[in-house]
């Protein structure tokens, strides 16, 4: 047997192994039941067999058709937007939304083809007072507006 | 005529100076993202549910409802003039839409395509009318068992719309099933798939799995592509199309019109699939087949009052059956239980101000968008013309406040990232995250009616296809494997493929 579509294969492989995983883990974990009263296990059970089974499907039709490869992965992209997400989330609240926000924005921008130090914290400033005028004033969201070392913020 | 009366009800709430200007900002805020590619209805709307809740529910429903429709009107404009999707819903329209432009016809499309969408949401708003009362009707007889059938089948309607691999589709939605069980178990207490955390025990919030999936992947997709956007500058001149160019639109849009009602009905459709589906018919139709791709206005016509006269029935079956069809109509759900109404065939008795005044809005909404798409279109070119490397932070941070906000827990945020990446590997392995997100949405409802149907079934499984005594659970499943069998049939799925590659 040769893989004849590696991007089949692959995603046949994600889907068996999910199923696989669903399967082990209702049975290790949950009980299951009986058809007149399912326990919890036995819905994710009976997925997790059906994803198995289709999960195999894909990895044979991989074995008989040939397909295309898999496109190269762009980590860069990838890794400087997730970092940025996760960068907004966990600064929040020791540093407060302006902190946030442009920690946020810059290591987004880095995530592009082009980075201008002077153009990304222009768009930083503009997003914070944005934020700020829209999210904080109008909208109302309990965003913290000062670091938390700040006691007391003056800014409301 | 109770319809009449109805309408008239629902037009003094939607009339009323507030509701107005709720459609206003809701019409206003869809066609602004409808315009900016990279950002689509759900994200938007699940960074306002927060703030829904200090809203009265009718003026609620009507701001996040004119987003989604608002966002048809919008999409089609990036289409045509930048030869990119505005919207999902809109990619068709770039194959003719962005010809008619470089022939200099920016302005007859851009018309024809508010034109179109005007006259299908008109109709559409009245198919709601007229078809949503028998239906919740008939919906208040559903048991377990119907309720169960009729997921099936929107689970595999929701199939159609995937690309290649059937299989794969079917694979992605048993898995968007199973992602959306993790959190507590609403029959036993039993956490389930939570790996103990405590964050997951109310479950995945569908919000971030969308916005990851969705918004943090179509960035990421959008930066490895480098390519130039081309907007056309030119000034768009003669906005009013020809004799001629109505002439050749106006069945187009009828037929988009009645396929996307049509189409829009079903759970698992809406917007995009009605689109599609409209223009494969209009090419079959056409006299002049040759001329698609090339700048033919019936390309333009038929897609776009298709997935407007979509979007608007999609409302269907969330207010007569509370089953969300799609991702948008699920943060639909969301609103109302934030506002604290059950959805489900009761609403419409309960509560008829606010589903006839929501109704009324979308003939209002799309006066509005008309004033807003046409004689304005000036500003959304200037809009256009902002690099995506100014944009693209923008909507970052849109998304960071928008999951941010459902809890103000970093955690979301790390879920979002997480299903950010999972996205990414889906789009490389030609994976599609729509059904996904259908599934996920429909997991915990399927399995709860699953149980309830076997209970009262004493665990007899003919309880779902007994032609005898559930007529009406045993359609649902003979039209899903009808469906199924035709997607399979080498025939259609031929044709179905060449559909989208044709729009690669």
């Amino acid at each position: 047997m040769r893989i004849k579509s590696p991007r089949d294969f692959w995603a046949g492989a994600m889907f068996t192994g999910f199923g696989l995983f669903f399967v082990a883990w209702s049975f290790a974990h949950y009980q299951m039941g009986s058809a007149v009263r399912m326990g919890p296990g036995y819905f994710p059970a009976v997925l997790g067999g059906l994803l198995v089974l289709l999960g195999v499907g894909v990895l044979l039709q991989s074995m008989a058709f040939s397909g295309p490869k898999v496109e190269a992965f762009h980590f860069k992209p990838l890794i400087f937007v997730c970092v940025s997400v996760l960068a907004y989330g966990y600064l929040m609240q020791p540093g407060g939304l302006a902190v946030a926000t442009a920690a946020a924005v810059i290591i987004g921008a880095m995530a592009g083809n082009e980075f201008k130090w002077k153009e990304v914290l222009i768009v930083a400033l503009v997003l914070v007072i944005f934020s700020y005028l829209v999210f904080v004033k109008g909208l109302t969201l309990p965003f913290p507006m000062c670091p938390s070392f700040v006691e007391n913020c003056p800014i409301r | 005529m109770d319809v009449l009366d109805n309408l008239i009800l629902g037009a003094q709430v939607a009339f009323s100076w507030q509701n107005v200007l709720y459609c206003l900002i809701g019409v206003l805020l869809g066609t602004l993202i409808g315009v900016l590619p990279g950002i689509g209805p759900v994200p938007t709307i699940a960074m306002l549910l927060p703030i829904t809740f200090n809203l009265d529910p009718i003026a609620a429903l009507i701001m996040l409802s004119g987003i989604y429709y608002g966002s048809q009107y919008g999409g089609s404009t990036t289409a045509i003039l930048v030869n990119l999707p505005g919207e999902a819903a809109s990619v068709v329209t770039v194959l003719d839409g962005h010809q008619m432009a470089r022939q200099g016809r920016a302005g007859p499309a851009l018309a024809i395509s508010a034109i179109g969408s005007f006259v299908a949401g008109c109709i559409a708003t009245l198919v709601i009318a007229t078809a949503a009362p028998p239906l919740a009707e008939v919906a208040l007889k559903f048991g377990p068992a119907e309720y169960f059938s009729l997921m099936v089948l929107g689970l595999v309607a929701a199939t159609v719309l995937a690309h290649g691999s059937l299989v794969k589709a079917i694979a992605m939605v048993v898995l968007g099933l199973l992602l959306g069980l993790a959190g507590t178990d609403v029959n036993s207490g039993v956490l389930r798939f939570t790996f103990g955390v405590p964050e997951l025990a109310d479950g995945i919030g569908f919000v971030i799995v969308a916005m990851g999936m969705f918004g943090v992947t179509e960035i990421v997709a959008n930066l490895e592509q480098r390519s130039k956007r081309e907007v056309f500058v030119g000034k768009v001149t003669h906005l009013f199309p020809t004799k001629e160019d109505l002439k050749r639109s106006w069945a187009p849009i009828l037929r988009g019109t009645a396929l996307g009602s049509f189409l829009g009905i079903l759970p698992g459709g809406g917007a995009l699939l009605s689109s599609f589906a409209s223009y494969t018919v209009e090419k079959k139709v056409s006299k002049h087949p040759e001329q698609f791709g090339k700048g033919a206005i019936e390309g333009v016509a038929g897609p776009e009052s298709a997935n407007n006269a979509g979007a608007q029935t999609s409302f269907i079956p969330m207010l007569t059956l509370g089953i969300p069809g799609n991702a948008v109509m699920a943060l639909m759900i969301g609103a109302l239980m934030i506002q604290g109404i059950a959805p489900g065939p009761q609403v419409m008795t309960d509560k008829p101000e606010l589903f006839w005044g929501l109704i009324a809005s979308m003939w209002l909404g799309n006066a509005m968008l008309v004033v807003l798409n046409l004689p304005l279109i000036g500003i959304w070119i200037k809009l256009l013309q902002v690099p995506y490397r100014f944009l693209f932070p923008a909507i970052l941070i849109f998304m960071n406040v928008g999951v941010f906000s459902l809890s103000n827990n970093p955690w979301d945020c790390l879920i979002m990232s997480v299903f950010g990446v999972f996205g990414y590997i889906c789009v490389k392995l030609e994976c599609e995250p729509a059904p996904m997100i259908l599934g996920f949405i429909l997991g915990p409802l399927m399995e709860e009616n699953l149980r309830r149907a076997m209970l009262l079934s004493r665990g007899d499984p003919t309880v779902f296809f007994d032609p005898v005594n559930k007529p009406i659970s045993f359609s649902f499943l003979l039209a899903a494997l009808a469906l199924l069998v035709i997607i399979a049939l080498p025939n259609i799925r031929k044709k179905r493929e060449e559909v989208f590659v044709e729009e690669t």
